[in-house]
């Protein structure tokens, strides 16, 4: 295991950062190598970022037609 | 200088559908929903000097969508503003894992047990979980995976260190996924578990 390599437990503090693109380059990087060695942390890491995809596709951004009319009559009278 | 009134309108419209649909979770209400958002906006009109550059306006609207959001609670609660208790630090409590609970060693799963839970997850086991999620939870679920935030705009939206939008994060995912083992259990997902 080299110097820089982090251990199962490091790992599992980083990987929601991780599926959230929140993690440095460093720190990326020394997960990537555990995850490309660590098939408990990768399924695990596979396990998050698919959830978190299925939560990203209950998001709606249709606007009913009376809404988008209501707010720009609101934004007229200002 | 103050944004014009051409270019609110603009940016409004541009992220309505998103204030909208964060509003409906916030108040699990259409008609509740776009109240909030037509009084955030007027308040965001009014608060237009406070807007530091346009490309930070996602960030400042929805920080007064869930400003108005919680002072409109507190009114319609009719009782002093206390705080909710909100605890943060108990870093010695693991969140709640599916991963951990399906790679238990005496559970029955065969090949790829997570991938299987979550094909039965359905979409209405997610809407409830996330429903049921407190406030303080809910918002930073929604924030994060819903409209894909990053840490710093949600920091930025909900007035809070980047560190508490982290730890939260772990403990709404946690207590999310704890309320849909729950779920699961109880549609029979989990039958070929030896309990």
């Amino acid at each position: 295991m080299a110097a820089n390599d982090i251990n199962c437990e490091e790992a599992l503090k980083r990987i929601l950062a991780f599926i959230d693109h929140e993690l440095a380059d460093a720190e990326r990087e020394g997960l990537e190598r555990h995850l490309s060695a660590c098939r408990s942390c990768f399924s695990r890491t596979e396990f998050e970022r698919h959830l978190k995809g299925k939560l990203r596709d209950l998001a709606s951004h249709d606007t009913p037609g009376t809404t988008r009319d209501r707010i720009k009559a609101l934004i007229n009278t200002f | 200088m103050p944004i014009t009134k051409d270019l609110f309108e603009s940016e409004v419209l541009a992220i309505l559908g998103r204030l909208n649909g964060v509003a409906r979770r916030l108040t699990r209400n259409d008609a509740d929903a776009e109240d909030l958002v037509a009084e955030s906006i007027a308040r965001a009109w009014g608060a237009r000097d406070s807007l530091a550059q346009t490309s930070a306006f996602r960030a400042w609207m929805f920080r007064i969508l869930h400003n108005t959001f919680v002072s409109e609670r507190r009114r319609a609660m009719a009782r002093p503003q206390v705080e909710p208790l909100i605890e943060e630090d108990r870093g010695d409590q693991h969140p709640f894992s599916i991963f951990e609970r399906l790679h238990q060693p005496f559970l029955l799963w065969f090949d790829n047990p997570e991938q299987e839970f979550l094909d039965k997850l359905m979409r209405g086991d997610l809407e409830r979980a996330l429903a049921a999620l407190p406030e303080h939870y809910r918002i930073v679920v929604i924030l994060a995976d819903l409209e894909e935030f990053t840490y710093g705009e949600i920091a930025d939206t909900l007035q809070i260190p980047i560190g508490t939008v982290r730890s939260r994060l772990a403990r709404a995912r946690g207590t999310l996924q704890e309320t849909l083992w729950g779920l699961a259990r109880d549609r029979g997902l989990l039958a070929r578990t030896v309990l």
